[in-house]
């Protein structure tokens, strides 16, 4: 008798000590998504009362005016985001399209490994090196070096994403059209990137969603503009860049304003993300 | 042996299809495989583009203080001192914050996620994780100027100092921005993506080392433990390796927390100065030559850091899956 009691006090214990062990996970996921909901909360509390038809449609005002928007801004990043895409997304989505079609498993290893490298480096270094190799040269910020640091950052994303998609066409695919004839490069337009394009297109709204958020490569390269951007040689405003010079401003008006555009960016930001996922949604069905 | 290959043609009778049609012309592919070939050996141009250009920058700052830029913590441009110290210092204090905070939290959920919580939370949560690795570094920056150090300056900060106040670290006066702070803050960016690496290491463990661990009876937190966590060791320290990469060279938040103060001090209280913030603050001020060749040499340590951690973190990785790949096979 005395065995067995000891026995299931034991197991008791061990039970308890499971149940805990998931209570602390339990507790230690809630904690890591707090910031989410208190980031959410705050946003909407300090910055909707600001967000209003002046905000997308007005310049900054001077510091002590009141009103004013970020209009500048706001189509400065989708501006800065088109030039990142010109250069970005067909060095991504090809080199992305070689390394699964074509290349020997040694090379299209080490370049994989180096796409994986790069997107570990900080986004930082990439306003370093655009401000060496652009600025310096043409002697000026301007819309274009920023551009160039978004696509440098935009360029190993959406290789890897690219890679990913097109390996899981069925080979088949490729087979059926080889058989038909239809040479190599056109199977691999036509059929392969046609079945994967969902994906692809998934990959590349994510890399944007990405880089649109970015300001350390634009603090210097494409450095921010008060006024209206008519020359893309000229420096330009763009979202981020103008939520930190409010943000680390001493006036209360342009912390509003800080407010309301980050609740803008964030909002810009999940939009594409829920886009994402309803793209995707549809992908357990269909064969990509 | 003609007749075998070629079909033979008999006069009178259409010619097969086949033997009709010109032979396809692959330029077209030769060309398509070389445009190809040539974006994806972008990624190797990035990496010695910006080698070349780091050391470029910095070339004569590196051939007058050598070695003696990473040691010396003398930051004094209008001397033209240059050291680098009290940055590395910096960046390395809060990235290891970050991490204390950071891994024990993030293993924990992804332990929750694979192992312990009921199926119908799992998906929801990953979401949500996803949606915290969305939210841009500068609106991190801005709620931690707002909301987070004030709060910290209220409560945990006086608290920390009333019971660990005897130690080096928690003393002196409470400003708000801060070395704590800015561990504090990184901690928040590298939670999702250490979660998400280690969530996918721990579902790569098969079915089979947790069946075994149930099969001798052990509890779900045994069987966590025993057969998932300690298998899972070697690319879960991969995880969080990567996620060291990600806290060195976050810049935004920090910058706006930290309190940009390039000093050396043991006080977490005190506000410090990280690599990445010095580049962002002063990159676009730099008023002399030796100024900018200086910011470059901080930016080439930096990239030279960053690179030698996720090469480290990638290897870890690769040589997990590529194990469990082979296994999965045998």
């Amino acid at each position: 008798m005395t065995m067995h009691f000891e026995r299931t006090h034991h197991h008791t214990w061990r039970k308890i000590k499971s149940a805990l062990a998931s209570f602390i996970a339990f507790a230690s996921a809630v904690l890591v998504i707090a910031p989410l909901g208190l980031v959410f909360f705050y946003l909407i509390m300090n910055g909707a009362s600001s967000v209003n038809w002046d905000f997308f449609t007005k310049l900054p005002a001077p510091v002590g005016a009141v009103g004013g928007g970020m209009a500048n801004a706001i189509i400065g990043s989708l501006e800065l985001l088109a030039l990142a895409g010109a250069i970005g997304i067909p060095i991504g989505v090809l080199g992305g399209v070689y390394l699964a079609e074509y290349g020997s498993a040694r090379i299209n290893s080490i370049l994989r490994f180096l796409a994986d490298v790069l997107n570990g480096v900080p986004s930082i270094t990439w306003g370093v090196v655009v401000y060496g190799l652009v600025v310096l040269r043409f002697k000026g910020f301007s819309a274009y070096a920023g551009g160039l640091a978004l696509a440098f950052i935009m360029v190993p994303l959406i290789l890897r994403t690219t890679e990913e998609v097109i390996l899981l066409v069925p080979n088949g695919y490729r087979e059926a059209s080889l058989a038909l004839g239809v040479s190599r490069w056109k199977t691999i337009v036509h059929i392969v990137m046609k079945t994967a394009s969902k994906g692809i297109i998934t990959g590349i709204l994510l890399a944007l969603a990405r880089v649109g958020g970015e300001t350390a490569p634009l603090l210097f390269t494409a450095f921010g503009n008060r006024f209206w951007n008519h020359n893309l040689n000229e420096p330009i405003a763009a979202l981020p860049l103008q939520i930190f010079t409010y943000a680390i401003s001493p006036y209360d008006d342009w912390h509003r304003q800080a407010w309301a555009g980050a609740l803008v960016l964030v909002t810009g930001v999940f939009c594409v993300n829920v886009l994402v996922r309803i793209l995707t949604r549809g992908r357990a069905a269909s064969v990509v | 042996m003609e007749a075998a290959t070629a079909p033979a043609i008999t006069p009178g009778e259409p010619l097969s299809t086949a033997a009709a049609m010109t032979a396809p012309s692959r330029f077209g592919d030769k060309a398509f495989e070389w445009l190809t070939f040539v974006m994806a050996l972008s990624v190797v141009v990035l990496v010695v583009l910006t080698g070349w250009q780091l050391w470029h920058g910095s070339a004569i700052a590196i051939k007058k203080f050598g070695f003696h830029f990473l040691t010396t913590s003398t930051w004094d441009p209008v001397a033209d001192e240059f050291g680098a110290l009290p940055f590395i210092y910096g960046t390395l204090v809060s990235s290891l914050i970050a991490l204390l905070i950071a891994v024990p939290l993030s293993i924990a959920t992804a332990a929750y996620l694979t192992e312990l919580a009921p199926l119908w939370i799992r998906q929801p949560l990953v979401s949500l994780i996803e949606m915290l690795a969305a939210i841009p570094s500068v609106i991190l920056g801005l709620w931690g100027i707002f909301v987070m150090i004030p709060w910290l300056r209220d409560y945990p900060f006086p608290w920390l100092k009333r019971l660990f106040g005897w130690t080096p670290f928690f003393t002196g006066p409470i400003y708000g921005p801060s070395m704590l702070a800015g561990g504090i803050i990184i901690a928040v960016m590298i939670v999702p993506i250490i979660t998400s690496v280690s969530r996918e290491i721990l579902r790569s463990v098969p079915d089979l080392q947790r069946e075994a661990a149930y099969g001798l009876g052990a509890t779900r937190w045994e069987a966590t433990r025993i057969a998932v966590l300690s298998y899972a060791k070697k690319g879960l320290f991969g995880a969080v390796i990567l996620g060291l990469g990600r806290a060195l060279g976050e810049t935004m938040a920090v910058t706006m927390v930290i309190g940009n103060t390039p000093q050396i001090a043991a006080s977490l209280f005190k506000p410090g100065y990280t690599l990445a913030s010095v580049l962002a603050n002063e990159f676009s001020e730099a008023t002399t030559d030796l100024y900018l060749q200086a910011l470059f040499g901080i930016g080439l340590v930096l990239f030279g850091i960053t690179i030698l951690v996720n090469l480290l973190a990638q290897l870890l990785l690769r040589s997990i899956t590529v194990k469990s790949a082979t296994r999965a096979v045998q």
